[in-house]
């Protein structure tokens, strides 16, 4: 009795289930429900049906090359049974199972810790073109200007002045005020 | 076999039947249509044309006829005599002669015509020929209608009659009528003889077949004879002398002594005498029949005499003439009961030899036989001394003949002698045959999954190696922190950032939902002064907004934005009294300017956009052939040639 694999999604068939198909060069085709059978009675590719092993290996979704996978072959070598060699497998493939697994798993953790520095990327990307939806380019001008008025009605400086005749002059100093843009620029945006 | 067969003759059809059949081809196979204004000679061609086809046929017809029939000067003289005893020479070769004639009759008949035909100078007049010429064919062919039945008559007769090989290993049983001849042949062929306590049961010739040392044999069974002279015979005796007279073949004379058949044991040797000629030059044997009911010892003396008498004469011989042969001088005299089957198979075998015998003499008479013995050789080696001379095998072949013999000679217990041994408590054991296997391991359940794995795919001497190289692999990759997951950090910025993003996605969807909302209205649209938009606009939601966007909205009751604006799209000043700010606008209004200067700037706009006006409005006009801008008019709802007829190649709306 053997655990056999679905032709079309590559899933396990346990003996008494499932259904097979002897096409007449004798080639034997095995699936597991209905769905697989359906799936392949339409000629559906399963390398290109998303929902299946084989896509998603090919498609570099799972990991597909590695030699934790051939350990698990179909020999078609007969090996006498010996105890000692049956439960040494045994052992063995768990520990083959166990690096698999680790393996895999490695590779797909690895394969979505990209998408996190692209979610990054898009969100700063969505900051700096939208945020005029949730904060108006003119918050917190008034406040500005409110703020720079009272600076500018501090007491004018005055300046002693001696004119081209010798007499002593007392002038206002002149303000220097900065240019409009570089106040407004200060104000909101973020710096990234 | 095939040398004569008489069923393959065509049928001869009857004088009616025949003309129809000629006629009726000519019709089906020459030309029928002919018009008067043809060309003559074209006339002329197509009457010749059917009075020498028909001709033809009937030449071609006949002539197979002719030539299918046997030829009574051509068969074997037996054949030829059968014919001659059952339908009379003269009348069957008359009838085949005048059919011959009859072909050269009509042949004549249509070179006339074709003359004639070739002078005909109207179609009438050939017409004319024509149907006189196939008429008088026809008449020909009727005369000889009596001719054509009798011939039918006798191809259906002959295509019955047995087919007997003239020259083949023969015997032949002949004797009075119901004297058991027929029972004799169905004893030893399968043929099917009709059998009956009346004298004549057979009426005509069987014949059956038989094997003796592998070789076919052909019995035929004659109707019985009478003893009286030849020509008092009637037809049926006849055939039975012509098959004695002709056939090389075993002859067996049965003999009923108890004269069940009617007949006086003297009767029946005195036709035995009388017929003696025609056995002359071959085997024969007198066979005693019915021994089941009396046996010659038992009869009377003076039959019993007769008896004697004629076994004496057998065994003296010079019974038959037998020029030249001396095997053929004696004639036995054997017994035998088709009832019980006694002495059956005996006579039989010594027909068969007798036969044999005589064929083989009769061969080594003629001259080509010197030829054939001359090449013949038969080595018959006489031994030299008494010494054994076994055939030699080396001593390793007979070491090896031992080996397997004592193979052959098992020690293990079978199976089957374990269950009878057993009785019930039998269990089919058959792993204490694994002999390669530990004792203890034997029995050993052999695990076959393993969390939906095949444990027989992982069998292999080589696998711990490979596990071997596959942990050191994977203890460097643990070393080199290939598993080691990266701690991710984000700063105060980067945090900052993504609740930004998070917000503004959330108002991307506030806002997408709005307009689908909006889009997704089915209200009437609403007329074209008041705009759909203007009804959510107010300067306390505006004021709301902003503020939410982060904006100070404070001293900002008298910004501009405060000011409604007229409802119309004048350039004229607001009404100061209609300065509303939230209420909702009346119902229904009145229009306040024509609708040709809504939405027009100036005068100067007005007439560019009257100039434009007028130009499109022409160019239509001209291009389809208006009155105007309002010209619906379509002068022929369904112009009558666009929508009758059978529609061709053409288009649908111009034809």
């Amino acid at each position: 009795m053997r655990i056999e694999t679905c032709y079309f999604c590559s899933s396990r068939i346990y003996p008494g289930h499932g259904i097979q198909f002897v096409r007449n060069d004798c080639k034997i085709f095995r699936f597991c429900r209905s769905k697989c059978h359906a799936a392949f009675k339409k000629k559906k590719n399963p390398r290109k049906t998303k929902w299946t092993k084989a896509y998603r290996k090919t498609a570099g979704k799972e990991l597909a090359i590695d030699p934790s996978f051939e350990f698990e072959k179909r020999r078609h070598v007969p090996v006498k049974y010996n105890r000692e060699l049956w439960t040494k497998t045994i052992e063995a493939m768990k520990k083959v199972e166990e690096i698999r697994q680790r393996r895999s798993n490695n590779h797909i953790m690895q394969r979505l810790r990209k998408g996190r520095e692209v979610e990054w990327q898009r969100d700063v990307r969505e900051v700096q073109r939208d945020i005029s939806l949730i904060r108006s380019p003119a918050a917190g001008l008034k406040q500005k200007q409110a703020e720079e008025d009272t600076e500018m009605e501090v007491e004018p400086e005055t300046i002693q002045v001696i004119d081209a005749k010798g007499r002593k002059q007392v002038i206002e100093a002149p303000v220097m005020v900065p240019a409009t843009g570089e106040m407004i620029e200060d104000g909101g945006d973020v710096v990234l | 076999m095939s040398l004569y067969n008489f069923k393959k003759i065509a049928v001869v059809p009857t004088a009616k039947d025949f003309i129809d059949i000629i006629l009726s081809k000519t019709q089906r196979k020459t030309p029928t249509v002919v018009h008067k204004h043809y060309k003559i000679t074209r006339i002329r061609a197509f009457y010749i044309r059917k009075v020498k086809f028909t001709q033809q046929n009937f030449h071609d017809r006949l002539s197979r006829i002719i030539q299918e029939f046997p030829k009574l000067d051509d068969v074997h003289p037996f054949y030829a005599d059968l014919m001659n005893v059952l339908y009379d020479k003269d009348h069957y070769k008359l009838g085949l002669g005048q059919l011959n004639t009859a072909r050269h009759l009509i042949d004549n008949v249509a070179k006339d015509y074709v003359r004639l035909l070739k002078f005909g100078d109207s179609l009438y007049r050939c017409k004319q020929l024509k149907r006189a010429a196939l008429g008088r064919m026809a008449t020909i062919m009727k005369r000889q209608a009596a001719n054509l039945t009798y011939l039918e008559q006798v191809r259906q007769h002959l295509a019955r009659l047995p087919s007997i090989d003239p020259y083949t290993r023969t015997i032949i049983i002949c004797g009075f009528p119901n004297v058991g001849k027929s029972s004799f042949i169905n004893k030893i062929t399968r043929a099917d003889v009709e059998v009956q306590p009346y004298a004549f049961t057979t009426k005509s010739l069987y014949v059956g077949h038989t094997d003796y040392k592998y070789l076919r044999w052909q019995v035929i069974d004659t109707p019985g004879i009478l003893d009286h002279p030849l020509e008092q015979r009637n037809v049926i005796e006849m055939q039975a002398v012509t098959a004695l007279a002709h056939l090389r073949a075993a002859v067996l004379y049965v003999l009923d002594p108890s004269e069940q058949c009617g007949h006086s044991l003297e009767e029946q040797i005195s036709l035995f005498e009388s017929i003696k000629p025609l056995f002359s030059n071959k085997p024969l044997i007198v066979v005693l029949n019915k021994m089941d009911v009396i046996k010659p010892e038992e009869l009377p003396p003076n039959k019993r005499a007769l008896i004697e008498e004629l076994e004496a004469n057998c065994t003296k011989g010079n019974v038959v003439n037998a020029d030249t042969n001396s095997e053929l001088k004696t004639v036995p005299v054997m017994r035998m009961s088709t009832m019980t089957e006694e002495g059956v198979q005996e006579v039989k075998i010594e027909a068969c030899e007798r036969l044999l015998g005589h064929r083989v003499t009769e061969k080594m008479r003629t001259k080509k036989v010197d030829g054939i013995l001359n090449r013949l050789h038969v080595a018959t080696p006489t031994p030299r001394d008494g010494k054994a001379r076994p055939p030699v095998l080396p001593p390793a072949v007979l070491q090896k003949m031992q080996k397997t013999a004592e193979r052959e000679t098992r020690k293990r217990k079978l199976e089957r002698e374990i269950e009878v041994e057993l009785g019930d408590d039998y269990v089919l054991d058959l792993q204490k045959n694994y002999t390669d296997i530990d004792e203890e391991e034997r029995y050993d359940p052999i695990p076959e999954f393993w969390e939906g794995h095949n444990i027989a795919d992982y069998i292999d001497p080589e696998i711990f190696d490979k596990l071997a190289d596959l942990e050191k692999e994977e203890d460097l990759r643990m070393a080199g922190g290939m598993y080691a997951v990266p701690k991710i950090e984000l700063d105060e910025t980067m945090k900052e950032i993504r609740d930004l993003a998070r917000q503004i996605r959330n108002k991307k969807a506030v806002l997408k939902d709005e307009s689908r909302l909006v889009k997704q209205s089915t209200k009437p649209v609403m007329p074209r002064n008041s705009r759909a938009r203007d009804k959510g606009r107010s300067t306390s939601k505006l004021r709301d907004e902003m503020e939410k966007l982060g904006v100070d909205m404070s001293d900002t009751q008298k910004a501009h934005f405060t000011r409604t604006r007229s409802r119309s799209r004048s350039q004229s000043a607001p009404r100061a009294k209609r300065a509303r700010t939230d209420a909702a606008p009346p119902a229904t209004t009145a229009l306040a300017r024509t609708r040709d200067t809504l939405g027009v700037r100036d005068a100067a706009m007005q007439r560019r956009a009257k100039h434009m006006a007028h130009v499109a409005i022409s160019k239509k006009t001209k291009k389809m052939g208006l009155k105007g801008e309002a010209d619906r008019f379509i002068g022929t709802k369904m112009p009558k040639h666009l929508f009758s007829g059978k529609r061709g190649v053409g288009k649908t709306d111009r034809r």
